[in-house]
C-alpha cells in the first residue's frame, strides 16, 4: 500500500466521521449533554467529542488493516482522519461564533460555542480541538493493537463507568441505595466521584481480564444441550428479583417500571404478528387504542355508556374487542404482500386515531377530550392506583403474556406462523390453513396489545386520542427489531433500552426518535436479527448472507 | 394414489379458503359501494352545490393530485426496479420543501423576490429539486444498497427508520417551529371565470402548478422512453441480471431512479408549501401515504399510472367529502380507506401493475 492510498484513505474516513460529527453537534446533542457529568469534571459532551476523535482514527485503520499490517501506516492514516475530522469541528466552531446561524440552524447558539470551546478563548479552542482528535485517533489504534483479552477488559471496564456514571443519580435516589447510604452513614453527591470511577474501572476490568480468560465477541456462549431446565431456573430467580423490585426502586422508578411493563406487553404482542408470523403490522397502536378505549368505556361512570363496570369485568372485554378488531383488521389485508401490508395497517393505525379525534364519533367516546374517571382496579378490595401496586398487576399480564408466548413458539401453531413467514404458498401447500394462521397471529396480538392498553387507561384515570400516536407503534416495532425479532428475551431488554433509558435520562428524549430511526437502520445493515436474537432467526439470516451464489441484486 | 388424493385434498381445502375469504370480501365491498352510491344520490337529490362548488373542487383536486403524482412517480419508480416501498421518500419530499422555504425566505427578507420574483422562483425551484436528490441518492448509498439482497421485511424496516431519522434530523436541525412560505405577489392574484350566477376563482398559482406538473412529466416520459439511461431504467426493471450481464450499470442506474424520483418530490415539496403556505418537519408523512397510494392505484410500477393515480386520488380527496355529504376531517379515511378497497379488489391497480411474473 502506498503512501498516496493512505493518506487517501485517511482523508476519507477523516471526511466521514467529520460529517457525522459536524451533524451530531448541530443538533445540539454536544451542548445539550454538557449539563450531564459522568464523573468529576467529565461531562457527556467531551466524551462525545473524544468519541468523534477515536470513530475517525478507528474507522481509518479498519481501512488500512484490510491492506497493510504496517503500523506506521496506521498511525499516520489515523492521524490524517483524526485531523480532517477535528479541523471540521473548529471550522464549524469558527464560523458559528463569527457569524449568526440561528434563523437556519436552531441549535447554533453561544451555548453551542461554550460547550464546543470548552469555556476556552476562541483560537485556542480550535486547537485544543484539533489536537484532541488527532491524539484520541492515535489512541485508538494504539487500543486496536492491545491483546483482544485486555481490550475487552478495558471496554467492559469504560462502559462500566459510562453507565453507572450516567445513571448516578438515578443510582442514588433508590430507595434501596438511601437505606444502605444511611447504613453506611455517607451522603453521596450529584456526580459519579473521579476516585469511585478509577476503582470501578480497575475493578470491573480486572473482573473482565480474570474471568474471561478467552474473549469471544460476537459469538455466542456455547450452552449446555438442556438448555430448557437452565431457562427455567434463571425464569423463576428473575421473577423473585422482580416480585421484590418496586419496594426497592421508590415510587418514581415503579411508576417508569409499569411504563417498561405496558411496552413489554405490547411488544411481545407485536412479536407475534411481526416476528412470528412475519406480519409487518404499523399500525399496531390501534390496537392497544382500542383495548384502552373499551376498558374507558365500560369501566368509567362518566363514559358515554355510563356503565361503571370493575376493571375486571371490563378487562376480558377489552381484550374481546382488541382481538375482534384484529380479526377485522386481518380479513381484508390476508392476500397482501409484506410491503402492502406495511402500509395498509399504518393507514389504519391512522383511521383509527383519525376517528377518535373526529366530530363524528365525538358523543360515543369524546373527541379530543377523551374519556375521564377510568377507575382504578382494585384487587380484594386493595386500590391498585399506587404504581408499586400497578407493578405487580402489569407484572403478572407480562408473565401470563411471556408464558403464552413461550408455548406458542413450541407449538404446532407457532411452527404453522414461522412457515407463513418464510413462504406463504409453501406453507400452504403443507396443508397450513392461511387464513386461520394469519388471523390467529392478529387476533393473539391484538389481544395482547388490548390488554396493554387497557391497564394504561386504568392506570392514567383518563385516556386521550393524543396517547395513541404512531409514535408508540413505531417505538413497538423499534424494541422488538432491536432486541430480536422472535426473541422473547429480546423484546424484554428491548423495552427495558429503549423505554427505560429515556425516562432516566431525560435529556435523551429529544433525541429519542431520531435515535429509533437510526437504531432501526443500523440494525438492519449490522445485525437484522437483533441484540437477543432467537436461535431460528439467526440462522435464517445468515444462511441467507452465506448464499453467495445468488445472482445479482436478487431477492 | 394416496399421494394424488392428498394432493386434491390440500388444493381443494386452499381453494375453499380463497373462495370463502373472496365471498365476505365481495359482500363487505358491495355493501361500502352501495353505501357511497346511496350518499350520492342523497346529496345530489339534496342539490346543495352549485357546479360553481364542483369547479372549484375539480381544480383543488388537480393541484392537490398534481403534487401527489409527482410523489408517487418517486414510490413507483423505485418499486418497480428495487420491488422496495421507498418508505423515507416522503421525507425526501418535505425536504424538498424545506429547502425552497430557506431559499425563498431569504429572497424574501432581502428584497431580492420582491423586485426580481421570477429568477427567485426559478432558483427556489432549483434548490428545492437539488437538495433532494443528494439526500435520495445517500440514503440509497447508505442505508438500502448493502441490503439489496436481504429477506424482505429488512430493507423496508430500514427505509421506516430511515424515514424517521430523516424527519428528526430536520426537525433538530432547522427547529420545531412552522415555516411560513412567504407570499409571491405575481402568483396571489387569480382569475374569475363566471359559471352560472356564481363566479369561481382560479388562481395563478394552481395553473401554474399544474403546468410545472404536466412540464415534468413530459420530461420524465421523454427521458425515460427515449434517452439511454431511460433504455436501461427499463432493462434493470424488467431483469437486473439480463441487464448487468448487457453491460448495464445496475448500481448507476438505480442511484439515477432515485434522484430523479428525488427531483420531482422536491418540486412537488416547493409547490406544496407555495400552495398551503406552512411546511413542518412532519410534513411528508400523509402526502408520502398518499402518493403510495397514487401508485398502488395507478398500479405500483406504472409510470403513467403513478400520474393517473395521483391525480385521481387528489380529485377524489377535492370531491368525495362534499359528494358523501361528510366532514373534511374524514378526507383521510377517505384516502386510506380507498388504498385498502383497491389492494383488496384490484391489487394490480387501476392500469396494471408493470411486474414480470417472477416478482409478482
Amino acid at each position: 500500500m502506498n503512501l498516496f492510498a493512505i493518506v487517501r484513505v485517511g482523508i476519507r474516513s477523516g471526511l466521514i466521521v467529520g460529517i457525522v460529527a459536524v451533524f451530531i453537534v448541530l443538533i445540539g446533542m454536544v451542548q445539550t449533554f454538557a449539563k450531564r457529568y459522568l464523573t468529576g469534571d467529565l461531562t457527556l459532551s467531551m466524551v462525545i467529542l473524544l468519541a468523534f476523535g477515536l470513530a475517525a482514527g478507528a474507522l481509518a485503520a479498519r481501512q488500512v488493516t484490510k491492506s497493510s499490517p504496517h503500523l506506521g501506516h496506521k498511525v499516520l492514516a489515523a492521524g490524517i482522519s483524526g485531523l480532517i475530522t477535528g479541523v471540521m469541528l473548529a471550522a464549524l466552531l469558527f464560523v458559528i461564533s463569527q457569524v449568526s446561524l440561528r434563523d437556519v440552524l436552531v441549535n447554533a447558539t453561544p451555548e453551542m460555542v461554550t460547550a464546543l470551546s470548552l469555556g476556552l478563548p476562541l483560537s485556542s479552542a480550535a486547537l485544543t480541538l484539533v489536537g484532541m482528535t488527532v491524539a484520541t485517533a492515535v489512541i485508538a489504534v494504539l487500543y486496536g493493537l492491545a491483546p483482544p483479552r485486555l481490550r475487552r477488559a478495558l471496554l467492559e471496564g469504560l462502559m462500566a463507568v459510562i453507565l453507572v456514571g450516567l445513571f448516578w443519580e438515578a443510582i442514588i435516589g433508590l430507595d434501596v441505595s438511601r437505606l444502605v447510604m444511611k447504613f453506611l452513614g455517607v451522603k453521596a453527591g450529584k456526580v459519579l466521584p473521579l476516585p469511585g470511577a478509577i476503582g470501578l474501572l480497575v475493578v470491573v476490568g480486572l473482573a473482565t481480564y480474570l474471568l474471561r480468560a478467552r474473549p469471544h465477541l460476537n459469538t455466542t456462549p456455547t450452552r449446555p444441550k438442556s438448555s430448557s431446565a437452565w431457562r427455567y431456573i434463571s425464569l423463576v430467580l428473575i421473577a423473585g428479583a422482580l416480585a421484590a423490585l418496586p419496594f426497592a426502586v421508590g415510587l418514581f422508578w415503579s411508576q417508569t417500571l409499569t411504563t417498561i411493563g405496558l411496552f413489554t406487553l405490547m411488544g411481545l404482542g407485536l412479536n407475534i404478528v411481526v416476528g412470528m408470523a412475519g406480519l409487518l403490522d404499523l399500525g399496531y397502536v390501534a390496537f392497544y387504542a382500542i383495548g384502552a378505549y373499551a376498558l374507558a368505556l365500560f369501566s368509567s361512570p362518566a363514559s358515554s355508556l355510563g356503565l361503571g363496570l370493575p376493571f375486571w369485568v371490563a378487562l376480558p372485554i377489552a381484550l374481546i374487542f382488541a382481538a375482534i378488531s384484529g380479526i377485522l383488521l386481518g380479513i381484508p389485508v390476508l392476500r397482501l404482500r409484506g410491503d402492502y401490508l406495511a402500509i395498509v395497517t399504518l393507514g389504519f393505525g391512522e383511521i383509527i386515531r383519525v376517528l377518535a379525534l373526529s366530530d363524528v364519533l365525538k358523543p360515543y367516546i369524546g373527541g379530543p377530550q377523551g374519556i375521564m374517571e377510568t377507575p382504578p382496579p382494585y384487587f380484594f378490595g386493595i386500590q391498585l392506583s399506587d404504581p408499586r401496586y400497578l407493578y405487580y398487576l402489569i407484572l403478572a399480564a407480562c408473565l401470563v403474556v411471556v408464558f403464552i408466548s413461550l408455548r406458542l413458539n413450541d407449538s404446532r401453531i407457532g411452527r404453522a406462523w414461522i412457515a407463513v413467514r418464510e413462504d406463504e404458498d409453501v406453507a400452504q401447500a403443507m396443508g397450513i390453513n392461511l387464513v386461520a394462521a394469519k388471523l390467529m397471529a392478529f387476533a393473539i396480538g391484538a389481544s395482547f396489545a388490548g390488554v396493554g392498553g387497557a391497564i394504561f387507561a386504568a392506570r392514567q384515570g383518563a385516556i386521550f386520542p393524543m396517547d395513541f400516536t404512531l409514535f408508540v407503534s413505531i417505538n413497538v416495532l423499534c424494541l422488538i427489531i432491536i432486541g430480536g425479532m422472535g426473541s422473547i428475551p429480546g423484546v424484554i431488554t428491548g423495552a427495558f433500552f429503549l423505554i427505560g433509558l429515556p425516562e432516566v435520562l431525560r435529556e435523551v428524549d429529544e433525541y429519542r426518535i431520531l435515535a429509533y430511526g437510526a437504531g432501526l437502520v443500523i440494525m438492519m445493515l449490522v445485525r437484522p436479527e437483533g441484540l437477543l436474537p432467537s436461535a431460528r432467526r439467526r440462522l435464517e439470516l445468515h444462511e441467507t448472507e452465506a448464499e453467495e451464489g445468488v445472482a445479482y441484486g436478487t431477492r | 394414489m394416496a399421494v394424488v388424493s392428498q394432493e386434491a385434498q390440500v388444493r381443494r381445502a386452499a381453494t375453499m379458503q380463497l373462495s370463502f375469504n373472496r365471498i365476505v370480501l365481495w359482500v363487505v365491498g358491495l355493501g361500502v359501494a352501495v353505501l357511497v352510491v346511496w350518499r350520492i344520490a342523497g346529496t345530489a337529490a339534496q342539490g346543495l352545490y352549485g357546479p360553481d362548488v364542483w369547479l372549484m373542487q375539480t381544480l383543488n383536486g388537480l393541484v392537490q393530485g398534481s403534487m401527489y403524482a409527482l410523489v408517487a412517480l418517486g414510490y413507483t419508480m423505485v418499486y418497480g426496479i428495487l420491488l422496495m416501498i421507498n418508505f423515507a421518500h416522503g421525507e425526501i419530499f418535505m425536504i424538498g420543501a424545506m429547502s425552497g422555504y430557506f431559499v425563498l425566505n431569504g429572497f424574501h427578507q432581502s428584497g431580492f423576490l420582491a423586485t426580481n420574483p421570477v429568477p427567485a422562483l426559478l432558483i427556489t425551484f432549483l434548490v428545492g429539486m437539488g437538495v433532494p436528490p443528494i439526500v435520495g441518492v445517500l440514503l440509497e448509498r447508505i442505508a438500502y444498497r448493502p441490503l439489496r439482497r436481504a429477506p424482505r421485511l429488512v430493507p423496508l424496516i430500514c427505509a421506516i427508520g430511515a424515514s424517521f431519522f430523516l424527519q428528526q434530523a430536520v426537525r433538530l436541525l432547522f427547529g420545531i417551529r412552522t415555516k411560513v412560505y412567504p407570499t409571491v405577489a405575481v402568483l396571489s392574484g387569480a382569475w374569475t371565470v363566471s359559471v352560472g350566477e356564481r363566479e369561481v376563482r382560479i388562481q395563478h398559482m394552481s395553473v401554474l402548478i399544474i403546468v410545472i406538473t404536466i412540464i415534468l412529466m413530459v420530461a420524465l416520459y421523454l427521458l425515460v422512453r427515449k434517452t439511454k439511461i431511460g433504455k436501461a431504467m427499463r432493462a434493470v426493471a424488467e431483469d437486473k441480471e439480463a441487464a448487468a450481464l448487457m453491460g448495464i450499470d445496475v448500481d448507476r442506474v438505480i442511484m439515477v431512479t432515485f434522484a430523479i424520483g428525488a427531483i420531482l418530490a422536491g418540486a412537488a415539496g416547493v409547490m406544496w408549501g407555495l400552495w398551503y403556505k406552512q411546511v413542518i418537519h412532519t410534513v411528508g408523512f400523509i402526502p408520502g401515504i398518499k402518493a403510495f397510494t397514487s401508485a398502488v392505484l395507478g398500479g405500483i410500477g406504472n409510470i403513467p399510472g403513478a400520474m393517473m393515480g395521483g391525480l385521481f386520488l387528489g380529485l377524489v380527496e377535492a370531491i368525495a367529502p362534499t359528494a358523501l355529504d361528510i366532514s373534511t376531517q374524514l378526507k383521510d379515511v377517505i384516502s386510506f380507506g380507498l388504498l385498502v378497497i383497491v389492494l383488496i379488489f384490484r391489487p394490480s391497480g387501476i392500469l396494471g401493475e408493470v411486474l414480470t411474473g417472477k416478482k409478482a
